[in-house]
């Protein structure tokens, strides 16, 4: 674990010194041992702005191992700024595999998706989180709402549920929507959209959250019940998409707009590239696959 | 779609807790009739309660029983330490000295300050209201009417927005809020309709015991009388209990069965309420009834 | 017959603390009790202490010494010293009281003020309005106030709205302090008739009448103030 590549040879194995991962891994260790409970650490300065993935980038460099295929999200996208740039900031500093295949990484890191491939017994999904506490917008003192977390007192987050239904006839929250962790903690699952809240419920992989800049680590351990805050007469419903995916003509998958023109030109294609390459080239064709295909 | 309900949590309920409170109190409101007189214990006992601070007197040596049905006033002027009693009672404030009891539901007597924190905030929110004196301090000022009189009930754990709702808008009505104002925040109210907004909010889970602290105070005199006898109905209408903190006399005189005069930090005079306006003793009692200004 | 009500050695001063503590003796060895099915009156010149000794039956004013015997639900309790929760007990159930003025509270209906003292004891709220209403109807009070709030009546009116408050329960004793004052011969008539009643049931009455007339009409017994007066060498 402690292999230094020679040519950054000022560098640690994974950026970050040894007594740093120990203190982050203890923190991630009682983050799993008291599920969606968020464990407070001393979040370092990373070679990265805020905003960037700090808080996963130091889970990430924590976890991963010489052996370990590291694959970086953003968006469901392989392939953005964010997402290439961590990927080379892990290859070079711990001189590990990466991976834009679902299937063959060990560890996912990710901004605001889960994969559409169902995540496997071994596999380790690292968010990346801007803000950890679900109640935030709700009750601003952080003391109160720890003391809120510490007393079950959840009342507040089903008052934000009904003022979306209030104001717009059903539960308007379409990402960071509330999950409430193994029946005790009201968790943020980070903004993914809340289509992805139902993968997280019994998830075979471990799956790990990091908030740099608020210093928050939170988990949920594999085969944990996530439930996703609702009222009996309105229940939880995913985002539906009336038509598959332009480019492979996926149904049932999270679907990202883009704009093809100044015209007014869109389509809708799969946010998760690497799930939408692999069906192409499988052979499925989505109604628009021959012009788009390029991307 | 299961809400948390079902899940099952690892953590034990606090004693009293949420399991036999399972259905939220609304139909314990003790209904019409009198107060029970006959009820031979009080619900709320303080005895020696002093407060100080650093060596300044907050109250000092203050003995008062609460008992069903009963209004009682606190009346002094300001710094006669009326309010600090107020919250030593209410658990708001810990004293220096003396103890506070009260008589649960179940019929138990139990120490406020040696209750669990879990406990005594379940307590404060099913069996218990809060009437400040500045609405802004009891309500939610950016969530809208419905929502800050469902609440209470979201908190104890109703999970039908439609019962909710409906529960919300009966309240509105009893507290003389037209119904169609419940999607409005209080922001948009008159300081005698957040008043009465906050009362709707304290009392829809049917608490014993309500404490007010100059529920009148800061309102137009026209506002005041209909907030006064909106309390009077209300009262008698559901046999509350209330401690109510004023330096209005008329608003004593109107309201309370019993008062109680303070004068720097200590209880000068208690007795019906009548009898203490009609024939006071002390001399300062006597100094506050003679310097009423008659319309 | 049976005592309700023993009054014994009660003696009432005011202290005025903000007149540097003068001592203001109003009564002194109050002694006499009322029966059931009497109507007793205090008699006396005005500033005697009447109303006073009305007062501290009601438990309004505190008593510096002596007792108050009042049989109250089957127990003998010293109204002198009864804890005001008991004091309120008594009122409810025991003791009920004319008073002279009404004592308006706003946005109350006349109604309403009436039927409070039966729907405080349990009353159905529809069925006490009724009675209220059947007591004004009684006592001549024109229909179209019954639902207003008494505040801005005249005083006649607003002494039949406090004599109908009054009378509406069925309490073993009643105080009657100046009922009639502002009421016209008729209505006087009716409040005679209505005491009358009230002694039939076994109500013991304690009144105080100015009218000289009225006072003949109802008193079975003269209870002299004046015999009370406090002795000026203490």
């Amino acid at each position: 674990m402690t292999t230094q590549p020679a040519e950054l040879a000022t560098y640690n194995f994974a950026y970050l010194d040894e007594q740093t991962k120990r203190m982050i891994r203890r923190a991630i260790l009682k983050a799993i041992a008291i599920p969606g409970y968020q464990v407070p650490f001393a979040s370092r300065e990373m070679p990265m702005p805020y905003g960037w993935g700090t808080g996963g980038v130091q889970v990430t460099a924590s976890i991963i191992g010489p052996d370990d295929t590291l694959k970086v999200i953003d968006q469901g996208a392989d392939d953005t700024t964010n997402a290439v740039s961590i990927r080379a900031f892990f290859a070079k500093v711990a001189e590990v595999n990466t991976t834009t295949s679902t299937a063959d990484a060990t560890i996912i890191q990710t901004r605001h998706r889960i994969p559409e491939e169902k995540l496997v017994e071994g596999q380790i999904l690292v968010y990346q989180v801007p803000i950890p506490e679900p109640l935030r917008f709700l009750e601003p003192r952080e003391t109160e709402t720890r003391k809120m977390h510490a007393l079950e007192d959840y009342g507040l987050m089903h008052v934000k549920l009904y003022e979306d239904i209030a104001r717009n006839g059903h539960i308007a929250t379409t990402y960071a929507y509330p999950v409430k962790i193994k029946g005790r903690y009201v968790m943020d699952p980070s903004p993914t959209p809340k289509f992805d809240n139902p993968k997280m419920d019994q998830s075979e992989a471990l799956q790990l959250f990091g908030a740099g800049r608020e210093k928050r680590i939170y988990a949920v351990p594999p085969y944990t019940s996530v439930v996703s805050l609702d009222f009996e007469d309105f229940p939880f419903e995913v985002n539906r998409f009336d038509q598959p995916c332009a480019l492979c003509g996926a149904e049932g998958v999270y679907l990202d707009e883009v704009v093809l023109d100044d015209r007014g030109g869109r389509m809708f294609a799969c946010s998760d590239t690497d799930h939408c390459e692999k069906r192409r080239a499988a052979g499925h064709k989505g109604s628009m696959a021959s012009e788009g295909a390029a991307t | 779609m299961m809400t948390q309900s079902d899940s099952v949590s690892p953590y034990p309920e606090p004693a009293n807790g949420r399991g036999e409170n399972a259905n939220p109190p609304l139909q314990q409101a003790q209904g019409k009739g009198l107060p029970a007189f006959d009820e031979d214990k009080p619900l709320l006992s303080a005895s020696g309660v002093s407060k100080f601070y650093g060596s300044r007197i907050g109250c000092e040596d203050v003995s008062i029983d609460i008992w069903p049905g009963e209004v009682l006033a606190v009346v002094g002027e300001s710094g006669s330490g009326k309010t600090t009693l107020l919250n030593c009672i209410s658990t708001r404030l810990m004293p220096t000295t003396g103890t506070v009891t009260y008589r649960m539901r179940d019929g138990h007597i139990r120490d406020l300050y040696r209750m669990g924190e879990a406990e005594r905030r379940f307590l404060m929110r099913t069996d218990w209201g809060f009437v400040h004196q500045n609405p802004a301090d009891g309500l939610r000022m950016t969530v809208s009417a419905g929502a800050n009189v469902g609440e209470r009930l979201m908190a104890t754990g109703a999970r039908h927005y439609g019962d909710i709702r409906a529960t919300a808008g009966d309240w509105l009505g009893r507290v003389e809020i037209a119904e169609d104002r419940i999607d409005d925040q209080p922001r948009a109210f008159s300081g005698g309709m957040r008043q009465r907004l906050q009362i709707a909010r304290n009392l829809v889970t049917g608490p014993r015991l309500v404490f007010m602290d100059e529920p009148t105070g800061g309102l137009d005199v026209s506002v005041q009388a209909r907030l006064l006898d909106l309390l009077r109905g209300l009262v008698t209408d559901l046999g509350l209990a209330v401690v109510v903190v004023t330096h209005d006399l008329a608003v004593a005189r109107l309201l309370s069965h019993r008062m109680v005069v303070m004068k720097d930090g200590r209880v000068i005079e208690t007795g019906l309420t009548d009898r203490v306006l009609d024939d006071p003793r002390a001399p300062y009692t006597q100094l506050l009834v003679s310097s009423i200004l008659q319309a | 017959m049976a005592v309700p009500l023993i009054v014994s050695g009660v003696s009432k001063s005011f202290t005025m603390h903000l007149r540097g503590g003068v001592r203001i003796p109003v009564v002194d060895a109050v002694h006499f009790s009322i029966e059931t099915g009497q109507c007793a009156v205090l008699s006396g010149p005005s500033g005697v202490g009447k109303s006073s000794i009305l007062k501290m039956l009601y438990g309004n004013y505190a008593v510096d010494v002596g007792q108050i015997l009042i049989r109250h639900n089957g127990t003998l309790i010293d109204l002198a010293r009864a804890e005001p929760r008991q004091v309120m007990a008594v009122r409810r159930d025991t003791i009920g009281y004319v008073s002279q003025f009404l004592r308006a509270v706003p946005r109350v209906s006349a109604l309403d003020v009436a039927a409070e003292p039966l729907v405080q004891r349990g009353a159905d709220p529809d069925t006490a309005r009724r009675r209220a209403a059947d007591l004004f109807a009684r006592l001549n009070l024109p229909e179209k106030l019954w639902d207003l709030p008494p505040a801005t009546f005249s005083g006649g009116e607003q002494q039949r709205v406090n004599i109908a408050r009054g009378f509406i329960t069925d309490h073993p004793i009643l105080l009657l302090d100046e009922p009639t004052a502002s009421l016209d011969a008729a209505n006087r008539a009716v409040v005679v008739a209505m005491i009358g009643e009230k002694k039939a049931d076994g109500v013991a009455l304690l009144g105080i009448f100015h009218d000289a007339d009225l006072r003949e009409a109802v008193a079975d017994r003269i209870i002299e103030v004046t015999g009370f007066a406090p002795q000026k060498a203490a």
